[in-house]
């Protein structure tokens, strides 16, 4: 390395652009930080030398200094914003209504623009590899930016002295030379009343204050990294569950992705809607509104704990640990899982009662039988010595170009094929029974299938959550919050002043706010002969 | 219980009738040799700034005990409390800096944004169970500080833009000027129009297929554009111009189209008149006036309302947001439009302040820069809204 010998005494290392001690431009290194002849000096990173400016040899420099650029930084921004915005110009896939298609969904709703969308992929653009690799590369780009910066920039601030070089005074924004005689330990006691730390060397001194602000923008960044590297282990399975079960009304069910340790158990679920006689208030909203406003949704559960040694086959042995109301915004929490009210089903049949009678008097009645909807048996036996078949089960019927179908396993809509055998009799009479229908195919049946009476339950769908990401998060965020707020809320400022001979000079420098600074400097020159420092810099108009 | 409602509404009147008069005051101020806080003229009007702002916070606190929750739950309360929080911002930069010109500029964007609020429905709604929760005033006030100090970080940019951008020949800069100015106005069309219409009760009914079944659809003004393949119901004597185009879908998007093009053409009259009145581009009228005003500090404002603003709005729009999202949704990051948009102000102002403390970008590229954040800010409270719904739809 070659290190520069500055005419103060100090040794900086090499790529330096101003002395780190006395502020001396260093010959030759100017253009590093643009500085022009007679113009005011760049003060950003102290004219410290960082490593992006420095070396520009192999591979490894060239990759350094290519994310260690800070337009190279705005540029993935602007990138990831733009990006962004495309993503919201139709909904993402995890919007779209549930079972519809989204290589049709787009095309049929949005036409050929909708059709170029989901090509592109845009519709998962969130997850798409091309984005999450732009969020990377903004990561790196924090990583190797902060650390070109900071190390020279701290080793800077550290080795700063009071007694700088003329050159330095005279390019800074502020400056003002003086003639006379002025009041030094006036202004001495001023800046410490503004609370400045005051350092002195010979006729030389240096007023500081807030300088941790400079640091502001490296905690943040740390603070951004660890919430990335955070988000990033929600790919590691054990940091991560996201799960989901439906669980219906009196059902114990095993809580999935918690291998089969815990339980859980719908007592009741319960929807409730704003009722404008309790609502006064809400009065004239509600009018306004055509259906009913919920007001709340809420699982009684009991949560359980296998406690018997698993077995196959073996009958589980529970232990309730939690019993708990979970509603939106209150989920129930055991063992670094949380239960969330996400999702119900209103009124899912449970039982249906059937009565056999004769066509055309229902006086004639053959029996009754009753379906067990989560367990039908194949075959009934009626008092009367008939039998019912159950040919077919639809739990959730519906037409599909003529043909019978179910849309589910879950009997929401169920429906029926009966084989009805009359007492004594070998040959069937097929009968199609649900909901508000029943279907004499044939039209010369003898008897028919009656709906009698049926039950209903509600079914509420809760979302299995474990996330140990979270803490990094929670983290990453509070750092991230330190930094800004220690880099926005605070300015770095300093004041220099040398006396020589029957001169004096004084120069000021922030890395923002110059009015605030400018209002400090009035303060502690005040009465003390001290000419005003002029801004060098002002804009015209 | 309604005479809260009512109160609480009166109270909103006065607050909004304190601001106008206000910024008659500030606007006295300009053109005079005194800038500083210390012309008689602005002293009154940031008292009555004070005076508006508390009378503001009385509709606040008595529109809460009304409804028992806080009242920024819907679209009217979010948006009124944006232009309260715009106030309180210009307050706070007012005693750092004593700049009247900051008054006159933002005072009246306040107005805009309370007078636009007030178009959408004001009566109290009830919360859904997804909004029961602390987190809904936590998040949304901060939210909203954040972005309405952004906002006065919008209007010092404004000024700075009027007063230094070159006049005397056109420009992209002159054009892009008088642009937002005409974005301001056709705000200002849209909360005339919707007044006026709406004193007259006007309504025209249509009928129109919506995903294979017919469904009607209100107007509340005259229809310029009416809905793809609508038919009119009403006796209506005005027809539609034309048909909204077919892949603007839902029960409101023709009638939301047809207002937003009310809006812009009612805009472009305000517009076309103020220039005939001038004779000149609206910003080289304004130009003369601002001549007393320093560009450093103007430039230093913008900037420091960004500084003091950036960071309320990343703990109340992004972190808060996750924190509550966490706990309603169970996931702290869903990728809703609103979402995303908040992301994008975050990203843009971050861009911002990288572009200013590492590239230097002062002065005008600056200026320009908070303009161009504030209309993202506007787009998330208003397009996102109006016309991306998500899971933010109620506000």
């Amino acid at each position: 390395m070659n290190r520069i010998k500055c005419e103060c005494g100090h040794v900086n290392p090499e790529g330096t652009v101003l002395c780190e001690a006395c502020g001396k431009p260093v010959e030759g290194n100017q253009h590093i930080d643009g500085n022009e002849k007679d113009k005011l000096l760049n003060m950003r990173y102290e004219g410290s030398a960082r490593r992006s400016k420095t070396y520009n040899r192999n591979l490894v420099d060239k990759t350094w200094n290519f994310f260690s650029s800070v337009k190279v930084g705005v540029w993935l921004i602007v990138i990831t914003l733009i990006a962004s915005s495309l993503g919201t110009i139709f909904p993402q896939e995890m919007y779209i209504p549930p079972g519809a298609d989204p290589a049709t969904h787009y095309e049929e709703q949005y036409g050929l623009a909708g059709q170029i969308y989901y090509q592109l992929g845009f519709h998962n653009l969130y997850s798409s590899l091309w984005y999450m690799l732009l969020i990377a590369l903004i990561g790196v780009s924090l990583v190797i930016c902060s650390i070109d910066r900071v190390v020279p920039l701290h080793r800077a601030l550290k080795k700063q002295k009071p007694k700088r070089h003329h050159t330095f005074l005279k390019r800074q924004r502020l400056f003002s030379q003086t003639e006379g005689d002025v009041d030094i330990e006036k202004f001495i006691s001023r800046l410490k009343k503004q609370r400045y730390r005051v350092t002195r060397q010979d006729d030389s001194i240096l007023a500081e204050k807030g300088r941790f602000s400079r640091w502001g923008p490296y905690v943040n960044h740390i603070g951004l990294i660890i919430f990335l590297l955070g988000a990033l282990l929600r790919f590691i399975p054990a940091m991560y569950v996201d799960d989901f079960v439906w669980v219906r009304e009196g059902e114990t069910v095993v809580i999935p992705s918690t291998h089969g340790e815990y339980y859980v158990k719908n007592k009741n679920f319960i929807l409730e809607t704003y009722n404008e006689k309790e609502n006064e208030r809400f009065q004239a909203a509600l009018q306004q509104e055509a259906a009913p406003v919920p007001s709340n949704y809420q699982t009684n559960a009991v949560i359980y704990k296998r406690t018997d040694p698993r077995v196959v086959g073996a009958e589980p042995e529970l232990e309730p640990i939690n019993e708990a109301e979970i509603r939106v915004n209150e989920p129930a929490k055991f063992n670094g899982f949380a239960l969330y009210q996400s999702s119900f089903q209103q009124n899912e049949f449970t039982k249906m009662s059937f009565k056999l009678h004769e066509t055309g008097n229902e006086e004639k009645v053959l029996g009754e039988f009753t379906i067990d909807l989560t367990s039908p048996k194949t075959e009934y036996e009626l008092d009367s010595g008939a039998r019912v078949v159950i040919d077919q089960y639809y739990p959730e019927y519906y037409l599909d170009n003529g043909e019978p179908r179910s849309k589910s396993k879950y009997p929401k809509n169920p429906a029926f094929v009966f084989y009805v055998y009359p007492p004594g009799e070998e040959k069937p009479e097929i009968s199609f029974a649900g909901i508000g229908m029943n279907i004499d195919a044939t039209g010369e049946n003898d008897y028919k299938l009656n709906l009698a009476g049926f039950d209903t339950r509600d079914v509420t769908g809760l979302t299995v959550k474990k996330d140990y990401t979270l803490p990094f998060l929670g983290i990453g965020g509070l750092i991230f919050m330190i930094g800004v707020i220690q880099g926005m809320y605070w300015n770095h400022r300093r004041i220099w002043l040398q006396k020589s001979k029957d001169k004096v000079w004084i120069a000021g420098h922030t890395n923002k706010n110059w009015y605030g600074i400018k209002r400090d400097i009035e303060k502690v020159i005040e009465g003390t002969g001290i000419e005003m420092p002029e801004d060098q810099q002002q804009l015209k108009g | 219980m309604g005479d809260l409602v009512t109160i609480s509404s009166n109270l909103l009147y006065a607050a909004f009738i304190i601001y106008l008069v206000a910024t008659f005051f500030f606007g006295a101020t300009v053109g005079t040799k005194k800038q500083d806080g210390k012309s008689k003229a602005g002293t009154i009007g940031i008292t009555l700034t004070i005076i508006g702002f508390l009378t503001q916070v009385g509709y606040f606190i008595t529109r809460w005990i009304a409804s028992q929750h806080a009242p920024v739950s819907n679209l009217f309360e979010f948006t009124t409390f944006f232009g309260m929080m715009m106030v309180f911002a210009f307050i706070i930069i007012y005693f750092i800096y004593r700049l009247n010109v900051i008054g006159l500029f933002t005072l009246p964007v306040a107005l805009l944004i309370i007078a636009y609020a007030s178009m959408f429905p004001r009566e109290i709604s009830p919360l859904v169970p997804s909004l029961k929760s602390h987190w809904l005033y936590i998040h949304v006030t901060t939210a909203a500080i954040g972005e309405a100090i952004l906002a006065v970080s919008f209007a010092a940019g404004l000024i700075f833009l009027i007063r230094q951008i070159d006049q005397t020949k056109k420009s992209k800069h002159t054009f892009w000027l008088e642009f937002v100015i005409y974005a301001i106005f056709s705000t200002l069309g849209f909360v005339l129009i919707t007044t006026a219409f709406g004193a007259m009760d006007y309504e025209t009914k249509f009928e129109a297929p919506l995903d294979g079944q017919v469904v009607t659809m209100d107007y509340h003004l005259p229809a310029i554009a009416g809905p793809h393949d609508g038919e009119s119901v009403s006796e209506s004597t005005i027809g539609p111009l034309f048909e909204t185009p077919e892949w603007m879908r839902g029960q409101e998007a023709s009638s939301k189209f047809n207002t937003l093009l009310w809006s812009l053409l009612t805009g472009l009259v305000i517009y076309g008149i103020v220039r005939l009145i001038l004779r000149k581009r609206v910003a080289a009228a304004i130009q003369p006036k601002l001549q007393k005003v320093s560009p450093d500090l103007i430039d230093e404002v913008s900037y420091r309302a960004v500084s003091i603003g950036f960071p309320v709005f990343t703990l109340g729009a992004l972190i808060f947001a996750m924190i509550w999202a966490q706990e309603a949704w169970n996931r702290f990051w869903g990728w809703d439009p609103k979402e995303v948009w908040a992301l994008i102000t975050w990203l843009f102002y971050a861009y911002f302040l990288h572009l200013r403390l590492s590239r230097g970008w002062h002065g005008t590229k600056s200026a320009w820069l908070a303009v161009g954040g504030f209309a993202i800010i506007m787009f998330n409270l208003i397009a996102v809204n109006l016309v991306i719904a998500g899971l933010h739809s109620y506000a």
